[in-house]
């Protein structure tokens, strides 16, 4: 939807605003622009509405380059929230958001009723703040109204430069929660400057990490955080929120031995084994420890006098597995969706290498916590 | 003291009326004259801001010349009567206009300006939809500042032979009778007070509702 190519911003022929970006903001997402003040995030992004030209280089909008365009229209189809809301103070709420419609010369009654969809769809009654002045309005609900004002024209993009740094953190919660809202009811191409990482994780499907005018990382805010390319963005995201990550130990070192039986044996083997150990379930395993299946407590009673059939007969083999690769968090994720007791741990050849159970998982729990609130007495006392 | 003031302004009534007529034909033309050049001027400035100083500078040096002094150069330039005295108080009312014109805009929230420029308004849309209106409480202020001072001012007007309710004030003083110098200088305390609050009415008329 939105593509840099090869774009360079260069004031007074040697302060490098940005350098050589390369960008490819998808249709529909939401990608947050992030970056210390002067790293450059908020100039790429008035590049996209050419409040800010290249030195060199393409911005394309739908495979056109925006280069080509007349400005005024540009900007006309892209929705622009700004941090310092910059609603006119002269014209009421109604007219504030009937802006854009009234420069594309909408018919009135259009853009009318384009104001009173809009006020209501963030729980301001139409009634009520239609025809108020911005001043009698608290600041987040003026950028409640910015952002609606940005939606009016029905833009297919929209800039956001720092739109909701300035509130205070319940508003800013409020209305990020209330932008999540809108986006999935309108799916518009959102790109969103910020210097607060949590939001960015928050919101962005994608985030691009800016350092001094140069593009250093985009992904996934998940793979950002496990994955920081460099120092500078581990620094940026934060040694906290990466502990919060790696501070989980990984699946080796929480799983346990697995009691195992081969497929062959009969059930009344299976039951002793499982008194003999205390467990109400038996890893079927092969001579090479491939997995195949779990034989539980209650299927053997149940066929228990039937001699004729083993193990193998029984077992249940569409069992929720994880592998050794994976994270420990993948790993409770699946615990809890799938509602099982236990997961075997297989390695890359289905060979079965321990178990996790949810009592085990407790135990990291409650280290993990432990840990936590150590690190947290430490910090009160520095 | 009061009875002879009261029958001079019997007698003089006629030359009184004539003065002030004059008087206000002068205020009204410079003025009107002072915001043609002003406005336009001052708008222009604040999409130059590079030489708005030095323009500014100028008209401020011309304030800085005595009135008095003012009027007495544009007898050799342009002969006496109602043109010099026009043209002194044009360019007395200038800077007033000019300036609060110029700091007005300038004045006018960045934010909102990126905001409108941002959701597509061509300049000249910024300008009268977000610029003059915003700008405007400074900019009548301007207007008003220079009204006052014209009207001041005009009183020597009629030392160039441009006439006005001077005449009557330097007659007064000739002849050493105060109760001419009142019939000149009351009228024009008067003026000063009427135009202002005329003035004042039209601002708050005009003026955007509820900032």
């Amino acid at each position: 939807m939105i593509v840099f190519k090869n774009v360079n911003k260069l004031y007074n022929k040697e302060f490098h605003a940005v350098e050589n970006m390369n960008l490819h903001i998808e249709k529909g997402e939401l990608f947050a622009l992030i970056g210390p003040s002067g790293s450059g995030k908020s100039t790429t992004m008035k590049m996209i509405n050419r409040l800010i030209e290249p030195t060199s280089g393409t911005v394309l909008i739908n495979h056109k380059n925006i280069a080509e365009e007349n400005p005024v229209t540009l900007r006309r189809n892209i929705g622009y929230v700004i941090q310092h809301i910059g609603l006119l103070p002269h014209m009421t709420i109604g007219e504030n958001i009937a802006l854009v419609p009234r420069l594309k010369k909408w018919d009135k009654e259009k853009s009318s009723k384009r104001v009173d969809e809009l006020l209501e769809m963030v729980g301001l009654p139409t009634k009520t703040y239609r025809n108020r002045y911005p001043a009698e309005l608290s600041g987040g609900q003026q950028q409640r109204i910015g952002v609606i004002r940005a939606l009016a024209g029905d833009p297919p993009i929209i800039l956001m430069d720092e739109p909701f740094s300035a509130l205070d953190p319940i508003s800013r919660e409020q209305l990020q929660d209330d932008l999540l809202d809108l986006q999935t009811k309108f799916h518009k191409t959102i790109v969103f400057v910020t210097h607060d990482i949590d939001e960015a994780i928050k919101l962005g499907d994608r985030i691009g990490i800016m350092q001094a005018g140069k593009l250093i990382q985009v992904d996934t805010p998940e793979r950002i955080l496990r994955h920081p390319i460099n120092d500078f963005v581990r620094t940026f995201i934060g040694a906290d929120r990466i502990n919060q990550i790696e501070k989980y130990p990984a699946i080796e070192e929480v799983m346990i031995h697995a009691i195992t039986i081969f497929p062959t044996f009969g059930l009344a083997e299976g039951l002793t084994k499982m008194r003999k150990y205390k467990v109400d379930s038996l890893l079927i395993i092969d001579k090479d420890k491939t997995f195949l299946g779990v034989a539980n407590a209650r299927e053997i009673q149940k066929h228990f006098s039937n001699e004729k059939i083993v193990l193998s007969d029984i077992m249940k083999r569409d069992v929720q597995t994880v592998k050794l690769s994976q994270e420990l968090g993948d790993a409770i994720n699946l615990i809890s969706e799938h509602n099982v007791e236990f997961l075997p741990v297989l390695d890359e050849s289905n060979h079965l290498k321990g178990l996790i159970t949810r009592a085990s998982l407790v135990d990291v729990m409650a280290e993990q916590m432990r840990t936590n609130n150590n690190d947290a007495d430490v910090e009160e006392d520095k | 003291m009061l009875a002879n003031f009261l029958i001079m302004l019997q007698n003089r009534w006629p030359e009184i009326m004539i003065g002030t007529w004059q008087h206000i034909q002068l205020t009204l033309v410079a003025l009107l004259i002072a915001n043609l050049i002003a406005l336009p001027l001052g708008i222009l400035l604040t999409r130059k801001r590079k030489v708005a100083e030095t323009i500014i500078g100028i008209t401020s040096v011309f304030q800085t010349i005595p009135s008095l002094a003012l009027l007495g150069f544009m007898v050799p330039i342009f002969g006496i009567g109602f043109m010099p005295a026009i043209i002194a108080l044009t360019v007395y009312g200038l800077l007033p206009i000019l300036r609060n014109t110029y700091t007005g805009i300038v004045g006018v929230n960045q934010a909102v300006i990126d905001a409108g420029t941002g959701m597509g308004m061509t300049s000249r849309q910024v300008l009268f939809m977000i610029e003059l209106p915003l700008a405007l409480p400074i900019i009548m202020a301007g207007i008003r500042t220079a009204t006052v001072m014209v009207i001041g001012v005009a009183t020597l007007a009629a030392l160039v032979g441009a006439g006005g309710l001077g005449d009557l004030i330097f007659r007064g003083i000739a002849m050493a009778r105060q109760d001419l110098i009142l019939a000149g200088a009351i009228p024009v305390a008067l003026l000063s007070i009427l135009f202002d609050y005329g003035l004042k009415k039209i601002e708050l008329f005009v003026q955007p509702k509820n900032q």
